[in-house]
């Protein structure tokens, strides 16, 4: 009997959970976003296995530099020093797909630590939080992050983690707003008369409530994180040559854009904003979905 | 001439609204599920016609209806609709807007959310006459007109405020001037004082009492009250699924009732001062058809004790019982015959009178922007063994903040002690013994805010149980199914999670968990008032029951004041953070009283009809961040006496035994003002 009604409350949840699914896949722009992201995602994981050329072949295999887009079976062309650029493009993201949610994933972790207990205590500990996450928040992003790289080196960890913190205020602010909301309803207050401690009504009786705007929150950042990796490679902070990243690419290959050789700087520009564009349909939709 | 005359005539005899047969559905998920099943009735000019039923019978989508004011899934599917023998089912979507201005008007449940925040009260008002065609200095005099004419003292300055400015009272007296701007020949009131406190409550329904005798239009009033219907409105509707089941003029509806449900519902309530000793409370078994259910026999068939095969094979005929009352029954005759029910729980009054908890001397001063909010002062209370305390007062009267003081979510302030038994208790729960969170527990007034949404109900509740008993395991599953059976739930809702849950069952986990610990005291703040009647006797038959099974003291708050009569031994009113009067049920009932307490007694509109003389509060609840001199309640008190009570702090006067009021007029004087034996 038990278990029977226990699968009930199961099927329910897995019911809910579909119900979301079929909305999401009903709206054209969750499946384009996805389309985009999935094609990067299989570039990433193929990576050479994939690749039409070798993108970072010996001095033997080189092509001319700068040969143009669709001549001598190359799509895009080679870059400035005779490398492809169509298989460079596909190998660099792998670089953007180990670094960027792993930064967002931990930036709205601490965030929304932040933001539990920023949101459950509120009084002077919100004060004192709340005043340094506006002190953060007023620094320039990059010029804080380029500074980091520089102290710490330019190992993909301190990228990972100099984006996370970056993000945690802007995350612990969406989730302090949640957390207030809730922390005013009586189960709260009940769970306090029962003798819960503040640890476990953060965690088990008030987080399980404010699920949708993190999802959200997390969708989003990730976008956020392409964006914010691939303008610190841009500026050095980050992979280093011969790597095929993406920012590291357009910071090298910029200048000949103006020379008239486009293509080296301009396709991995595209690929750039093509992932974000696709990551943040895909946010756009979820977040239309879990607030309907 | 003759032409004239003949429009006159007919005017006078058409009704102001005339429903026929009205069916009206939603769509839900591409299916129209049916609401309206076919509602006649009609209102004539000048005349004030009520709507009552359990929450979901249709009354609202009635009142929409009437309006074509539907969202936008409401279709309607068939009858008609006429106001002042216009067609509003056939108006195109200009004459709609047309006469939605000219005709009709309609004033909803939250004036504060019917206002528009960011505008100030004149430009809301002379909106509503600029529409009309006025050019604006002429909706300004008349804007100013209309809000003298809802009694609003200053209207100059009130046109300057903003809505926030104004109290509740305030904001729906503007939202009735504002309806009365066109003068309608339909003026339609869905719940208009709900959320009110009752004497707010009064002051409005006397408004709209004096408006109608000034206007002629036909009012449609929508309450889930029973006395703001009856004391309101000369015809009355029952409605239930959808149909109206019952119709007569007022006085009959209530004192003769000739539909089972009608009867089923005045019973639910605890009337003629009925108390929890003497009998339990009528419950209509069952609960309401869902919405686009098929009924295609008598729509209350279910829930009914008459029922029989008749009913349940052939659709009821509406049956004219006596001149203007009618009655959707087979057997209306009957009606009269069904019982009451039975003897309620015999209390033991004969218990020791043990104190259980007591307050000393508690106050509670909130500090907000530097300034120091006394919101409890000097609070002396106790309670005995298996007692229950009601507490009264208005909003803001701080009855909230007494029980969050006692149960440690509110600090008192230093000076103040609570004792538990004979050993003092932390102010804060955190730092209270166990033993002693065991002994306290709350049942809140929103089952929806009260219990997590996230949690199924199992959860909930063994939580509770392993929380505040320290046992696990199965032992803990034990007692989870043993509070589940007393609180009449089943294994099925256990694993259900609140919002699978109608609203009496969800307040039925929040008392069963707040009885995991087996508690010696359990706070109740508006236990019932989001509940409808027949659910709400429900709660109050089964928190009788549990107080008498298992000696528990209950603090019971509540803005009823027929409900605080049933379930309490004694009563405290409270205001401004004071008590006022305390005293048993009889001697709170009987009198004298502090004025106060009166003014709040005669406030209530009352399903019985006694009429008495009704005493007006003028203004509002002072904030308590600077309350008035000497006696608090002085500046709206109808006995006041200047030079004394705006002076001097009142004495606590001992009016007979365990019954004190703190008034500066001696006992023996209120009783010959208040005409007490």
């Amino acid at each position: 009997m038990t278990a029977t009604v226990h699968d009930e409350a199961r099927r329910e949840r897995s019911q809910a959970r579909k119900e979301r699914w079929h909305l999401l896949r009903r709206r054209p722009t969750f499946v384009f976003g996805s389309l985009i992201i999935m094609f990067w995602v299989f570039c990433a994981i193929g990576g050479e296995g994939v690749t039409t050329k070798d993108p970072n072949p010996t001095l033997s295999k080189l092509g001319t530099p700068f040969t143009k887009p669709f001549t001598d079976g190359y799509l895009f062309g080679t870059d400035s020093r005779g490398r492809d650029v169509l298989s460079r493009v596909m190998s660099g993201a792998r670089d953007v797909f180990l670094v960027a949610p792993i930064a967002a994933i931990l930036g709205v972790l601490f965030g929304t630590m932040l933001g539990l207990i920023m949101g459950y205590f509120r009084g002077w500990v919100d004060e004192v939080l709340g005043r340094l996450i506006d002190a953060v928040l007023a620094i320039p992003l990059i010029l804080i992050a380029l500074l980091v790289t520089t102290v710490l080196g330019k190992s993909k960890i301190v990228v990972i983690g100099t984006v996370a913190v970056l993000f945690t205020p802007i995350v612990a602010r969406t989730v302090r707003a949640a957390v207030m909301a809730e922390a005013q309803l009586d189960y709260v207050t009940s769970a306090k008369l029962r003798g819960e401690s503040a640890v476990f009504i953060m965690s088990r009786e008030i987080i399980p409530n404010v699920t949708s705007p993190i999802i959200v929150e997390l969708t989003v950042r990730i976008g956020y994180a392409v964006f914010t990796v691939a303008t610190l490679a841009f500026l050095g902070a980050g992979p280093q040559p011969p790597s095929a990243d993406w920012g590291l690419t357009i910071s090298q290959e910029y200048g000949n854009v103006f020379g008239g050789q486009w293509w080296p700087a301009t396709i991995p520009a595209i690929a750039i904003a093509s992932l974000v564009i696709g990551i943040n349909l895909v946010a756009d939709s979820i977040e239309a979905v879990y607030n309907a | 001439m003759t032409l004239i005359d003949v429009t006159a005539e007919s005017v006078s005899t058409a009704p102001a609204l005339a429903v026929d047969n009205l069916e009206v559905a939603y769509m839900v998920r591409g299916i129209p599920r049916q609401v309206l099943r076919g509602v006649t009735f009609h209102v004539k000019p000048g005349e004030a016609y009520g709507l009552v039923g359990e929450s979901g019978c249709g009354k609202s989508t009635t009142a929409f209806a009437a309006l074509r004011y539907l969202p936008s899934n409401g279709v309607i599917t068939g009858g008609k609709v006429m106001v002042a023998g216009d067609d509003v089912t056939a108006m195109t979507d200009k004459q709609l807007r047309q006469f939605r201005a000219r005709d009709a008007s309609m004033v909803y449940q939250d004036p504060g959310s019917a206002l528009n925040p960011t505008l100030r009260i004149g430009k809301q008002v002379i909106e509503s006459f600029t529409l009309l065609g006025d050019d604006k200095s002429t909706a300004r005099d008349r804007a100013l007109q209309a809000l003298r004419r809802v009694r609003i003292a200053d209207p100059e300055s009130v046109m300057g405020r903003y809505p926030y400015q104004l109290s509740g009272g305030m904001q729906q007296r503007v939202i009735i001037a504002m309806a009365l701007a066109c003068d309608p020949s339909l003026l339609v009131l869905d719940e208009p004082t709900t959320g009110l406190d009752a004497t707010v409550e009064a002051e409005v329904l006397d408004l709209v009492r004096t408006l109608r005798n000034e206007s002629n239009a036909a009012i449609l009033l929508i309450a889930h009250n029973l006395g703001v219907i009856r004391s309101m409105c000369d015809r009355v509707g029952v409605m239930y699924a959808g149909k109206i089941v019952e119709e007569a003029r007022a006085q009959e509806v209530f004192d003769n009732p000739q539909h089972p449900y009608t009867d089923g519902l005045l019973k639910c309530l605890p009337r003629h001062g009925v108390r929890k000793n003497q009998r339990s409370l009528y419950t209509i078994p069952g609960t309401l058809p869902t919405i686009g259910a098929n009924l295609p026999t008598c729509v209350f068939v279910d829930r009914c004790v008459l029922a029989d095969d008749k009913c349940r094979t052939e659709a009821p005929p509406v049956v004219e019982v006596a001149s203007e009352h009618s009655s959707r029954c087979h057997y209306p005759d009957k009606v009269s015959e069904i019982p009451d029910p039975v003897a309620g729980q015999s209390f033991d009054t004969s218990s020791e009178h043990r104190v259980v908890v007591r307050m000393e001397h508690v106050s509670k001063t909130f500090r907000q922007s530097g300034k120091s909010i006394p919101a409890l002062v000097g609070i002396d209370l106790g309670l005995e063994d298996g007692e229950t305390l009601g507490l009264v007062g208005e909003s803001g009267s701080g009855k909230s903040t007494l029980a969050k003081a006692l149960i440690g979510i509110h600090a008192p302030d230093s000076g103040g002690e609570m004792y538990l038994d004979d050993h003092e208790m932390p102010g804060m729960t955190t730092d209270r013994k166990s033993a002693d969170k065991r002994a306290i527990q709350m049942v809140f007034q929103n089952p929806d805010s009260a219990l997590n949404r996230n949690w199924t109900v199992r959860r909930i509740l063994k939580r509770s149980v392993t929380k505040l008993t320290g046992v696990s395991g199965k032992e803990a599953d034990e007692r989870v199914n043993q509070l589940a059976d007393v609180l009449r739930l089943t294994q099925r809702h256990l694993d259900l999670k609140p919002r699978q849950l109608s609203g009496g069952l969800k307040q039925r986990v929040a008392i069963a968990r707040a009885f995991a610990g087996d508690p010696r005291v359990v706070v109740c703040d508006e236990p019932t008032s989001a509940l409808d009647v027949s659910v709400q006797a429900a709660i109050l038959n089964l928190l009788a029951e549990l107080q008498g099974t298992n000696n528990t003291s209950y603090l019971f708050i509540s803005h009823d004041l027929g409900v605080v009569r049933y379930l309490a031994d004694r009563i405290a009113v409270m205001y401004l953070g004071r008590i006022m009067e305390v005293g048993t049920t009889d001697d709170i009932f009987g009198g004298p009283n502090h004025p106060y307490t009166e003014a709040l007694l005669s406030a209530v509109p009352s399903v019985d009809g006694d009429g008495s003389e009704r005493i007006r509060l003028d203004g509002e609840i002072p904030t308590p961040a600077d309350p008035p001199s000497g006696c608090v309640f002085h500046p709206r008190c109808p006995r006041v006496i200047i030079g004394i009570c705006d002076t001097d702090e009142p004495p606590v006067n001992e009016a007979s035994l365990g019954h004190s009021i703190r008034c500066h007029i001696p006992t023996d004087e209120l009783r010959v003002l208040q005409n007490i034996e």
